[in-house]
């Protein structure tokens, strides 16, 4: 049997008193695409920044590839630290944050340059590879403040990639996109997906999900309210809630 | 009608040039010293232990707090009685100088810091960067933009705050132009041409700061 890539039992997250996440349990296997749907407030985001330690989950225990995952940058022992595990959870974020500083090229670059300590020849080939797979060769030497939203996202998505990553966090990675913008991101992730990519993503695009996921969590007030294959979430979903919600977006 | 004669002040133009040179070394050491004293205040400001957060904030607030003036006097004359050795001139004047402009170089630098979009940090955490790493390769480089004119602006002053050394004869532009003054007894040309000197050295820096000021407001 394959072992779970992230595996997460019971974990807990606070922010002073308002309980956010109330006890998770998830296994993410190899080539899985996870979709993360659910009211807002539901911590769905909270979960995903958690699965990068973004966020330091308050409680629970959090496993990455059977290593227990440790708050410090370090970890000691047997535990993997947290700079050690973002190498192989990459993340990508609902407001793309490019480096403004930096042009396409070294925004790819910068992670696997210092962090990996890869030569500037070799991370700008796999960067130019990249780009060529989001369909942005042209834009390398180009500065972000020059690029739309959905090629800004294309750029950050590449960027995570560069770290060559066993998991990639798309945190509602089209939400801060104009609707005509959304397809062109959602193609780059659905040739991920074709790809054998296991990914994890908080999406508003049920559509997007259906066609994507390979598996389904409805959250709901901090737990997982529903789970199981696009089809029965999202095509027969049992709770109340869940058809509530779901109807919203069926219009 | 008062007869200029500024050809007199002028035979004493070594003098003036002494004094030139002695500010511009004092402004220099002062500048350099700060920021070095800022950005150990600045980061100590931002750390999450308390006890170096408030020791910043003490050093900080006793200096901005209190006329520079003051604190030239204090470390000549004051420090020393308690300390026991003499000081020199040079030494009170640059350390005070330099803790001085190093108190609001810090304000300067953390202002520049916290500006910068949080998402910044998280994305150069997202790629497993160290907090160091994303300090050095992504948030300073976008602060550094954004505290530019402000820190030139306060350069500016710390260019004028040297004459306060004045009070502690340390040999600089504005006690040079006394001793001119003295020599030649023409303060009218004397001091008018110690304010067009520092007019002509410090004109250029607000310009170089005003220039900064507008490319940042132009790619914002």
């Amino acid at each position: 049997m394959t072992e779970p890539v992230i595996s997460v039992r019971g974990l807990t997250k606070s922010f002073g008193n308002l309980d956010v996440l109330k006890g998770i349990d998830l296994d993410l296997m190899p080539g899985e695409v996870l979709g993360l749907i659910g009211p807002s407030g539901s911590g769905k985001s909270t979960l995903i920044r958690c699965l990068n330690m973004m966020e330091t989950p308050t409680g629970g225990k959090f496993l990455f590839k059977g290593k227990e995952v440790s708050p410090r940058f370090r970890g000691k022992g047997g535990s993997i630290g947290t700079g050690d595990l973002r190498r192989e959870v990459g993340m990508v974020f609902q407001h793309f944050n490019l480096f403004p500083h930096l042009s396409v090229l070294d925004n790819i670059t910068k992670g696997p340059r210092t962090v990996l300590k890869q030569p500037r020849a070799e991370a700008e080939a796999v960067a130019m590879d990249l780009l060529a797979q989001v369909g942005l060769a042209d834009k390398a030497s180009a500065y972000p403040s020059h690029l739309s939203g959905g090629q800004k996202q294309r750029v950050a998505i590449a960027r995570s990639l560069a770290m060559k990553p066993e998991v990639l966090l798309l945190d509602e990675v089209t939400s801060a996109l104009d609707p005509e913008l959304v397809g062109e991101v959602l193609g780059v992730i659905r040739r991920l997906a074709d790809q054998g990519m296991t990914m994890v993503l908080v999406t508003h695009e049920m559509g997007f999900a259906a066609d994507v996921a390979s598996r389904v969590i409805f959250m709901e007030q901090g737990r997982i309210a529903e789970e199981g294959s696009p089809e029965d979430i999202l095509r027969n979903p049992r709770s109340d809630r869940l058809r509530g919600f779901l109807s919203r977006f069926h219009g | 009608m008062y007869h200029w004669d500024f050809y007199t002040v002028l035979q004493s133009f070594d003098l003036f040039l002494i004094g030139i040179w002695t500010t511009f070394l004092y402004t220099i050491g002062s500048i350099a010293l700060g920021v070095v004293v800022g950005l150990v205040a600045c980061f100590a400001r931002l750390s999450r232990f308390a006890a170096l957060r408030i020791a910043a904030r003490s050093y900080q607030e006793l200096f901005r707090c209190t006329p520079l003036l003051v604190q030239i006097l204090w470390a000549y004359y004051a420090l020393p009685m308690l300390l026991g050795v003499t000081i020199s001139n040079t030494v009170a004047g640059l350390l005070t100088l330099s803790l001085y402009v190093g108190s609001f170089y810090a304000e300067i630098f953390r202002g520049g810091i916290n500006a910068i979009d949080k998402g910044q940090r998280e994305a150069a955490a997202a790629v497993g960067m160290s907090g160091v790493q994303a300090m050095t390769h992504i948030i300073m480089p976008q602060a550094i933009k954004k505290m530019l004119p402000a820190f030139i602006n306060q350069s500016v002053i710390q260019v004028k705050n040297t004459s306060l050394l004045y009070a502690i004869s340390v040999a600089e532009l504005t006690y040079m132009t006394s001793v001119v003054n003295s020599e030649t007894y023409r303060p009218l040309e004397a001091y008018t041409l110690a304010a067009v000197m520092y007019f002509v050295m410090l004109f250029p820096l607000t310009q170089v700061a005003d220039h900064f000021e507008r490319r940042m407001r132009r790619s914002d």
